[in-house]
C-alpha cells in the first residue's frame, strides 16, 4: 500500500537521482579514459565540500527511492503488510544511508 | 470437410466459488461465431447447469466479460475466428474478482471501489435550483466526456496486475471515474474528488503499464485518467504543504 506521502517522495527523489546519475557516467567515463589512479581520484576528491554534497545527496536520494520501490514490492509481491511493512521499509533506507555514507565519507573525507 | 462442420474444443471453467477446474466441450463451429454464441451453445445443447451472464449482446450493458484464452474480453463482441488458437479456446470467469458459479463472477468489490473512489452521485444543487449551463467546449468537460462511455464491465479491472497484487487497489475504472468527476464543472468539491482518490488504495498505487487502456473494449484510456490524478495530487500535495 502507498501513502500519498511515499508517492511524493519517490517522484522526488527520482526527479533528484536523474541528473546526479549522468554526473555519474560522466565521471567514470573520465576517471577510466583518463586513466586517473586511485591516489589521483582520492587526491582530488579528499576534502572536496562539492564531491561530497554530489555523492552524499545521491546517497540519500537512492536509499529512499530503494526503499519505497522495494516496500511496493514486498507488498505487491510477499503481501507484507502493517507493522511489517513500514518495518521494512525504514530498515531498507537505514542500511543504505548507512553503507552509503559511510564510502561517501571514505573517499570525501581528509 | 466445409468450415461449418468443424469443432470447436473449448475448455470452460466450472466450480463454485474459490474450487473449481476447466471441462472441455465440444462446439459445433459457425462461420460466424462469438464466444457468447459459444457459451449459449453450451448451456443450451450440452449442460444446462452452466451459469455465465449476459444481457445486451450488443456491447452496450457490460455484462458478459469474461477470460478469454487468459485475456479478459466482451464475449458478446469477440469472435471465435480472431481469438480461438485453432481450435481450441478456453474460456474462464473475470480475474480479480471472486467466482460465484462457473463463469459468473461477483461484481461487488468492484463497485463497491467505484463508490469509494467517489462515484456515487453527489449534486452541486437541489431540483428547485435552475439547470446550470455547461459549455461543451469548456476543457473540464471535454476531459471529463472522453470517459463518459465507460459501461462498468470490469475488462480493464480484471487486466490490471497491480488490482492482482494489492486487493485494496481502486483499480482503473473506478479512478477513470473519479477523474471525469473531478472535471466535471458541476461539482462543487474538487478536492474532495481528489482526496477520495488519493486515499488508501488510491491512483498513487498504479504502475502506469497500461493493461487497461490496451484492453478497454470501448476504447478509453484509464491510464491517461490515471496519469490527470497523479499530477493534480503532485500539485495539491504542495498546495498543502504551502497553506
Ligand atoms: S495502468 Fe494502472 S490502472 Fe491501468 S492496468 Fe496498469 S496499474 Fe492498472
Ligand atoms: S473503462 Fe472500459 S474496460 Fe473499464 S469498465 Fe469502463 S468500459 Fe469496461
Ligand atoms: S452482453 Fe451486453 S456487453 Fe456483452
Amino acid at each position: 500500500m502507498q501513502s500519498m506521502g511515499f508517492y511524493m517522495a519517490q517522484r522526488l527523489s527520482a526527479m533528484v537521482m536523474a541528473p546526479l546519475v549522468l554526473g555519474h557516467i560522466a565521471v567514470m567515463i573520465y576517471a577510466i579514459q583518463g586513466g586517473l589512479s586511485t591516489a589521483e581520484i582520492l587526491e582530488r576528491t579528499r576534502g572536496s565540500l562539492s564531491w561530497f554534497a554530489f555523492y552524499g545527496s545521491f546517497v540519500v536520494a537512492v536509499s529512499i527511492h530503494a526503499a519505497i520501490g522495494l516496500r511496493m514490492i514486498a507488498t505487491e509481491t510477499l503481501k507484507l503488510r502493517g507493522a511489517a511493512l513500514d518495518l521494512f521499509t525504514w530498515a531498507v533506507m537505514i542500511v543504505l544511508l548507512f553503507m552509503g555514507a559511510r564510502a561517501v565519507s571514505a573517499v570525501t573525507m581528509l | 470437410m466445409s468450415k461449418s462442420e468443424k469443432t470447436l474444443h473449448v475448455s470452460v471453467w466450472r466450480g463454485e466459488g474459490p474450487q473449481g477446474r476447466f471441462e472441455t466441450f465440444r462446439v459445433p463451429r459457425q462461420d460466424n461465431q462469438t464466444v457468447l454464441d459459444v457459451v449459449s451453445w453450451i448451456q443450451q445443447n450440452t449442460d444446462p447447469s452452466l451459469s455465465y451472464r449476459y444481457a445486451c449482446r450488443v456491447g452496450m450493458c457490460g455484462s458478459c466479460a469474461m477470460m478469454v484464452n487468459g485475456q479478459p474480453r466482451w464475449t458478446c463482441r469477440t469472435h471465435v475466428s480472431r481469438v480461438a488458437d485453432g481450435d481450441r479456446l478456453q474460456i474462464g470467469p473475470l480475474r480479480n474478482l471472486p467466482v460465484i458459479k462457473d463463469l459468473a463472477v461477483d461484481m461487488d468489490p468492484f463497485f463497491e471501489k467505484w463508490i469509494k473512489a467517489g462515484g456515487a452521485h453527489r449534486p452541486s444543487r437541489s431540483r428547485t435550483e435552475p439547470i446550470m449551463p455547461v459549455s461543451p467546449q469548456e476543457p473540464g468537460r471535454v476531459e471529463a466526456n472522453k470517459a463518459i462511455e465507460c459501461i462498468n464491465c470490469a475488462v480493464c479491472y480484471a487486466a490490471c496486475d497491480t488490482v492482482a497484487g494489492n486487493p485494496d487497489y481502486l483499480g482503473p475504472a473506478a479512478l477513470q471515474r473519479a477523474w471525469t468527476l473531478y472535471n466535471d464543472v458541476k461539482i462543487d468539491d474538487r478536492q474532495a474528488a481528489l482526496d477520495r482518490a488519493t486515499a488508501a488504495g488510491g491512483c498513487q498505487n498504479c504502475h502506469s503499464q497500461g493493461s487497461c487502456t490496451r484492453f478497454c473494449p470501448n476504447e478509453l484510456d484509464p491510464l491517461s485518467a490515471i496519469a490527470g490524478l497523479k499530477r493534480a495530487a503532485a500539485a495539491s500535495y504542495f498546495k498543502r504543504r504551502s497553506e
